[in-house]
């Protein structure tokens, strides 16, 4: 299977069809009496025509092609690849969540409310806040919603603050949703120690600082230990402190945003709680805000009254809604099932455990690869290949190499403050023994650029494919598959 | 730190051993650079773990608590629909490699994600009859408002206007994305049931970067595009269009009449209706706007031996690229739903989508003609897909219970969003039989009397 090369489009067979549709039971309608002719379909679209069984062996043939944390070992970087619990799975497909309408009476869906109720109740404990809002689609959306918080809460005051401030270690997201939500971006950049310069910090908070905006531990794996004095400078100076909670991975149970000074957090339910990435989404990004924020929260808020679970949507400063309907249901459904699974001691075991493993790994390691910071890691940890590089091997060859091994490799070239990055987080889920394993396969690679380059350089061997022309997809960009152009 | 957990492998051993390796005595030594004074000293107050069996009977009896479309045939619509999936798609967007797999960041191991997604782009060009679409958005609510900031971003002007008859979601998100870079949103009145084209024409102006519609709109009214496209483009507007996927198996397809941007959900095409999500928001465009297309897009390309292969690409574009100077900040998106889309719309096919969107047609326009022998009056004036409005002799809010008693959820109650709470926005689907019409009928006719 793993030679196969087709697309669906290519394997369609006018006359085939992979599904069966009930004949109609009502009067036909002719078309063309109901709708003006210009409004009537004149070419129908090319959806392929397949049988059921092709239709099948197409798409497993091409999950065959595809590597998952169920495949193997997944260690990228701040995006957190553990194991996605089947039960989760089975529990978000029962009828009475995934057979339910958003718009049903609220007295035909309270067990739906409750959970959603508890979720956030959850949430709130782990990340030390007050209340939060479940509806953010993703981590960036979470980022938005909160940004969007912080402006209604300083216009509020009767304040127009422009500047938001952001580590330049920051994930793009950050940036990316200051501007979205109107503001200006200020890049604070790091010390020589991985953390945030916080005298450097000092010169750029003023009266027109929003917020600071801040991941801890950051995405150098390394916890801002200054964090109480940095919240200080903010609030003092009138500004509001932004969790990105994707490495929050590394906290559960040993401290909490709110302990930190934080007045809003986002969560990324796809990586510390264990949703499924599904390739690329859907994630779940809930957010978490103080007290002096609760009134600016998204609406339709799900709140308890006399037993009843209902849906506030009469909230006078609120942003307003932020995503369809109560937010993607399904993830949250999953998100709580793994937290009950876990309970707080499993919790506070799984950031005890994803910090261990990522200490043990980072000095299996350190002889090799340069390690650029001295400080004890988080759940992940950076190395540099700037020593291979010296030997005419870059980061991305070494990435490449490892993919012969079955290994998805680290996140690589990010942080940007790091030359030749590779950030790697090896998570809680993952055993001992295929630590001790990955570790070898590192070592045998750094031993390979220095005896055997070019064995890394033209990496991968083993792939259904080789290094891909990425300039020439940019350059030329071929984004649907047309009939004319076809090349076999 | 034990093997209680079934998620957690490390045993008493394991755990001494990497911290003997590290130098360690003890796991607190590895939380040492958290400053004491914001340590957690108790555990998180939150209910106990619960052993999977156990686990197992709570979610069912929270699932349980809710009452499905199963029990109750549902002509409730509204943006999300009840449609029959076919089996293959959650057996297909099972496999693990799929779901279990991050956005495909290493294309040489992730070309089945890559290609699957290669595919859908294409069949939502094909549906939609625009040149370029990318991997998916949130849901089509989002994907509404990300077109509008494209477009104000684009034309460089203040303001967009929205017709109605577009959901109010959608209408209520746009304005909170707005409030962000700060450009207008104007809304346009209603004619009966659709865009008021009268309206829209006096307050079109040369500020406005965009003109928004929903196709068929919210009351189900399939909106004349090509009558709104000449008013649109004489102003230099971009012209965008929210339309059902499902429509477009019938309706001719935006991109033919004139839309500059096409969103909309992928929900009524193999995703379930889970209480409103997770869905997945579809974003296509001209040709001319590729390059200020938020999120992902797959490219087809070569390797170095010459063989076809897919790899995510203009990714200029994009936040972990562009950071503050991107044209959007989304990241993470519904890819695992784009499949599940893209596995349904070939199980149906060419034939079978069209099959499909026909059926709906026609039993709504059945619902219609028996509530209107039966003397309500239905309010669409122009021709509808499978939604249409209602008008009863008292609140929808009246009756609410009274239909679930007697066994049918209910259509949309258009009270709080137009101030009409008599009015009833009722969705047919294929799913509905003809008993189960006359039967709601029959109910909805002793429950308003």
């Amino acid at each position: 299977m793993i030679t196969y090369k087709d697309l669906i489009f290519e394997i369609s067979r006018p006359g085939r069809i992979g599904c069966s549709l009930p004949e109609s039971d009502v009067e036909a309608v002719d078309l063309s009496k109901k709708l003006p002719a210009h409004l009537i379909r004149d070419e129908a679209p090319e959806l392929p025509e397949v049988s059921e069984l092709q239709l099948v062996r197409h798409y497993t043939a091409l999950s065959n092609k595809n590597h998952g944390v169920d495949n193997g070992f997944y260690p990228l970087g701040s995006c957190t690849m553990k194991y996605n619990p089947k039960i989760n799975e089975d529990v978000a497909r029962l009828d009475g969540f995934s057979r339910i309408h958003p718009y049903q009476p609220e007295a035909t869906v309270q067990g739906a409310l409750q959970l959603l109720h508890e979720l956030q109740e959850d949430l709130a404990v782990i990340t030390g806040m007050d209340a939060v809002t479940l509806q953010p689609s993703a981590g960036a959306q979470g980022e938005w919603t909160g940004l969007m918080m912080v402006k209604a809460y300083h216009e509020q005051k009767g304040e127009k603050r422009r500047k938001v401030l952001v580590p330049d270690s920051a994930h793009g997201t950050n940036p990316a949703s200051a501007t979205v939500a109107g503001f200006r971006t200020v890049t604070i950049p790091s010390n020589e120690n991985g953390l945030v310069d916080v005298e450097e910090l000092k010169k750029h908070v003023d009266d027109d600082t929003a917020a600071l905006m801040l991941t801890n531990p950051n995405t150098l794996g390394l916890f801002e230990k200054d964090i109480v004095e940095i919240a200080k400078v903010i609030h003092e100076a009138g500004g509001l402190l932004y969790y990105d909670g994707a490495n929050a991975n590394a906290i559960l149970g040993k401290t909490t945003p709110g302990k930190m000074g934080f007045d809003i957090v986002h969560l990324n339910l796809h990586k510390t709680f264990t949703t499924p990435h599904g390739g690329g989404g859907p994630g779940a990004g809930p957010v978490g805000v103080n007290k002096k924020l609760i009134p600016f929260l998204p609406v339709p808020r799900i709140e308890k009254k006399n037993d009843l679970f209902v849906l506030n949507v009469n909230e006078p400063l609120s942003i307003g809604r932020v995503k369809g309907y109560y937010g993607n249901f399904g993830i949250l459904v999953r998100a709580y099932t793994y937290i009950r699974t876990m309970g707080p001691s499993g919790l506070r075991q799984v950031s005890e455990s994803a910090v261990l493993h990522a200490n043990y790994l980072r000095k299996k390691l350190e002889p090799y690869f340069l390690s650029p910071y001295e400080q004890v890691s988080k759940h992940e940890f950076v190395l540099s290949g700037s020593k291979q590089k010296k030997l005419g091997v870059r980061t991305l060859d070494m990435a490449k190499r490892l993919l012969d091994f079955g290994y998805h490799p680290p996140t690589i070239y990010f942080p940007l403050n790091v030359e030749e990055c590779l950030m790697i987080e090896p998570t809680e889920t993952e055993t001992k023994e295929t630590l001790d394993a990955f570790a070898d396969v590192m070592i045998q690679i750094a031993q390979e650029v220095e005896e055997n380059p070019d064995i890394v350089l033209n990496a991968p061997h083993t792939t259904v494919i080789g290094r891909l022309d990425e300039v020439k997809a940019a350059r030329q960009p071929m984004v649907r598959y047309e009939k004319e152009t076809v090349q076999t | 730190m034990t093997s209680t957990f079934r998620y957690l492998p490390d045993t008493k051993e394991d755990q001494k051993e990497m911290l003997s390796f590290l130098n360690m005595s003890s796991i607190d030594e590895l939380f040492s650079d958290v400053p004491e004074s914001i340590r957690l000293d108790v555990e998180l107050a939150i209910p106990e773990a619960k052993p999977e069996p156990v686990l197992w009977k709570h979610m069912q009896r929270l699932a349980g608590q809710n009452v499905t479309a199963n029990e109750l045939p549902m002509f409730l619509g509204a943006g999300t629909y009840d449609h029959y999936i076919p089996s293959v798609v959650n057996h297909m967007i099972s496999r693990s490699e799929f779901y279990t797999a991050y956005t495909p960041y290493q294309p040489e191991i992730s070309q089945g994600e890559l290609q699957a997604i290669f595919e859908f782009q294409t069949m939502v060009c094909e549906l939609t009859g625009m040149d370029v679409a990318n991997s998916s958005m949130y849901d089509g609510f989002t994907a509404l408002a990300e077109a509008a900031s494209l477009a104000v971003a684009h034309t460089k002007r203040s303001k967009v206007i929205v017709s109605k008859a577009v959901h109010p979601e959608s209408r209520a998100i746009l304005n909170t994305v707005a409030a962000g870079p700060d450009y207008g949103v104007e809304e346009v009145a209603l004619s009966a049931d659709v865009t008021d084209l009268k309206a829209l024409k006096q307050q079109i102006d040369s500020e406005t970067a965009a003109v928004i519609v929903q196709y068929p709109n919210f009351f189900g009214s399939i909106e004349d595009l090509k009558e709104i496209d000449a008013i649109v483009k004489e102003k230099g507007a971009l012209f965008v269009v929210s339309a059902n996927p499902m429509s477009l198996g019938l309706l001719q397809p935006p991109g033919k009449l004139g839309a500059d941007i096409v969103v909309g959900d992928m929900q009524p095409l193999g995703i379930p209706i889970a209480f409103g999500g997770p869905s997945c928001g579809y974003f296509a465009v001209a040709k001319k706007l590729m390059r200020k297309v938020p999120g992902r897009i797959v490219g087809q390309t070569t390797d170095d031996k010459g063989n076809r292969g897919f790899v995510l690409t203009l990714q200029a574009r994009e936040q972990h690229i562009r950071r503050d100077k991107a044209t959007s900040n989304i990241c993470s998106n519904q890819a695992l739903n784009a499949l599940a889309s893209a596995v349904c719309m070939t199980a149906l096919g060419k034939t079978g989508l069209r099959k499909m969107a026909l059926l709906n047609l026609e039993k709504a326009d059945y619902t219609a003609k028996v509530f209107k022998e039966k003397g309500f009056s239905v309010l669409n004036k122009s021709p509808f897909f499978n939604e249409f409005v209602v008008e009863l002799p008292c609140a929808v809010t009246d009756i609410e219970e009274k239909l679930i008693e007697k066994g049918f959820i209910g259509g949309f109650d258009l009270g709080a969003d137009y101030g009409e709470p008599n009015q009833m926005l009722i969705a047919v689907t294929e799913q509905r039989t003809k008993d189960e019409i006359d039967q709601f009928i029959d109910v909805m006719e002793a429950a308003t009397k």
